[in-house]
């Protein structure tokens, strides 16, 4: 096994139970903002993205491919974070009036 | 990389780094209402660095077409964002679902055939990576397209059901499986990529057909997971730790709140996938429908409701549908006035996403202090007046109590029916979505309103100051 992998695979087994503790912690008042924050973090995938349709060694087909990519990843990235912002600007503790 | 650049680091690792710290305090800081917009705004901080430390990288030569795909993608994002009302937002989440897991699937497939276009094709962990990058990526956006279908009901929002359903859905995955297998092994053939891809799309579609409108909050979870998994490999496949991050802490973000749902419902993560739920009881509840029930006007509701000390509302998919949250917000600030005790139960699987009354509430601006969840308001129905349940329906069926025969049988519900008066808002007699029939409705001390709940809501609403 490689280098690489090996301190990759430690990574993934530190970030997984991480993962499952800060969302155990989450109120399930939160919940679909939570969903949407994590819709729009997933949307980091826009990286690989920009890698391949940015490298200069590329052929066209995958430039193209990774052109779209960028567009669906970008529509993810902000339709995600506004539609979160959106909501919990929403949550109020106490009567306005 | 040599010795001398391992000594100063780029500044894309420094943001990536950074990227990452701010992602999972975006997720801490989200725990609470109150620290809740911080952690959205450490979120966009988060993917701010990992892009700007993206294009920073030398790697990355052709700038131009980049930046115009990020202003198209803004351009379609924003209005999708804000012309979507509140009640829209498990569609919109499917949706952008549906985007990110695209764009992950055809990263992947791009990096693809640019290996093979190079002469050397992937092999062992790197292809395995993609392999699982790909199918995750394209089966999550067609599952997610067919779930907006679903929900915004442009396909059928009943299991759609066939005989050796089960058995094709099973071939097709293990064809899958044995054809990513193969190009893991060795180059494959220039058909085995396009099939599999065809075959991961086609996975997709036949994994949420058979699955009823009323899971949605469990599958929408799980597809969450799916592309935070998809990210999770894409990191594998350019060995880039930061997506390795991010997307595990997604992927078990989804898998928690997927198995937070199911056990709200009390079924198995396989009953729900493959269980097509709704479809075997529609036989059994034809029998009750005849039992009569008490009716009421809107002017017996105001009556009873102006005359109670605690009122406890349980909203469901029906108030999201009919839009009545904000007439209930009127209907509620009038008995507060008047000094009613008035709080929300809200039960875990109500509504078509995971917290998804939550923010309809709040859309209405009602406090979220008043909002509770299942197991902390239960015990106080006994000593509540009136329980108001507008557009629920099994998440209050006694049957999941006492009845082993109901398909809900086990399931944790609001225990409405130990309060002193039901007041049940509804449409029709027509069973919910699971076609399961209610026993509540036909209890002596309940009262059914029959009509869109938005109207009936704002009728009471306006019998109210007469009767003050």
């Amino acid at each position: 096994m490689s280098n690489e992998l090996e301190v990759s695979l430690y990574v993934l087994v530190l970030a997984v139970p991480l993962g499952l503790e800060l969302v155990r912690r989450v109120s399930p008042l939160l919940h679909t903002p939570l969903m949407s924050l994590t819709n729009a973090i997933s949307a980091i995938s826009v990286v690989g993205a920009i890698l391949i349709a940015g490298a200069g060694d590329s052929q066209t087909l995958s430039q193209v491919l990774g052109c779209v990519a960028v567009t669906f990843a970008t529509i993810n990235i902000v339709a995600g974070f506004l539609i979160t912002d959106r909501m919990l600007k929403m949550f109020k503790k106490k009567e306005t009036k | 990389m040599t010795p001398g650049a391992e000594a100063t680091p780029g500044i894309w690792q420094v943001a990536y780094i950074v990227a990452a710290l701010t992602i999972v305090l975006s997720i801490k800081w989200l725990a609470s209402p109150v620290t809740a917009r911080r952690g959205v705004i450490s979120g966009e901080f988060g993917l701010l660095f990992a892009i700007v430390g993206t294009l920073l990288r030398q790697e990355v030569v052709n700038f131009e077409w980049i930046l115009v795909c990020m202003a198209i993608g803004t351009a379609i994002g924003v209005p999708l964002a804000y012309l979507m009302p509140m009640t829209a937002v498990p569609q919109l989440t499917a949706l952008s679902h549906a985007f990110g897991a695209f764009a992950a699937a055809l990263v992947g497939t791009a990096d693809y055939y640019k290996s093979i276009a190079q002469g050397h094709p992937f092999t062992g962990a790197t292809m395995a990576a993609i392999v699982i990058e790909t199918v995750l990526g394209y089966l999550t956006c067609t599952a997610s397209v067919m779930a907006f279908g679903k929900l915004q009901d442009l396909v059928p929002t009943r299991p759609m059901t066939y005989k050796g359903q089960n058995f094709v859905n099973v071939a097709l995955l293990v064809f899958a499986v044995a054809l990513g297998v193969w190009m893991i092994y060795e180059p494959a053939p220039a058909w085995v990529f396009p099939a599999y891809t065809v075959l991961s799309l086609l996975f997709g579609v036949l994994l949420i057909m058979p699955i009823g409108g009323g899971d949605m909050p469990t599958v929408i979870a799980l597809l969450n997971s799916y592309a935070g998994a998809a990210c999770c490999a894409m990191g594998f496949a350019l060995g880039n730790r930061l997506l390795i991050i991010a997307g595990a802490v997604n992927a078990s973000s989804g898998f928690i709140l997927s198995v937070i749902m199911c056990k709200a419902m009390n079924r198995s993560f396989t009953n729900v996938l493959f269980g097509a739920f709704g479809q075997v009881q529609a036989g059994a509840s034809t029998k009750m429908a005849q039992r009569p029930v008490r009716s009421a006007t809107p002017e017996d509701a105001a009556e009873i409701l102006s005359s109670a000390r605690k009122v406890i509302v349980v909203p469901g998919y029906g108030m999201a549908v009919a839009q009545a949250q904000h007439k209930l917000r009127e209907l509620a600030d009038s008995l507060i006035k008047r000094g009613v005790d008035v709080q929300f139960a809200i039960h875990p699987v109500a509504g078509r996403m995971p917290g998804h009354m939550n923010v309809l509430l709040a859309e209405a601006d009602i406090p979220y202090d008043r909002l509770h969840e299942m197991e902390d308001i239960n015990q106080d129905f006994a000593e509540t007046d009136v329980a108001l349940v507008i557009g629920a329906n099994d998440v209050v069926n006694p049957a999941a109590r006492h009845d082993k025969t109901s398909p809900i049988y086990g399931m944790p519900i609001l225990d409405v029916d130990k309060a002193q008066t039901v007041m049940v808002i509804k449409r029709s007699m027509n069973p919910g979505f699971a076609g399961i029939d209610n026993e509540l409705y036909y209890m002596p001390r309940t009262l059914m309103l029959f009509g869109d709940a938005k109207a009936v809501v704002g009728e009471i609403a306006k019998e109210l100051p007469v009767h003050a």
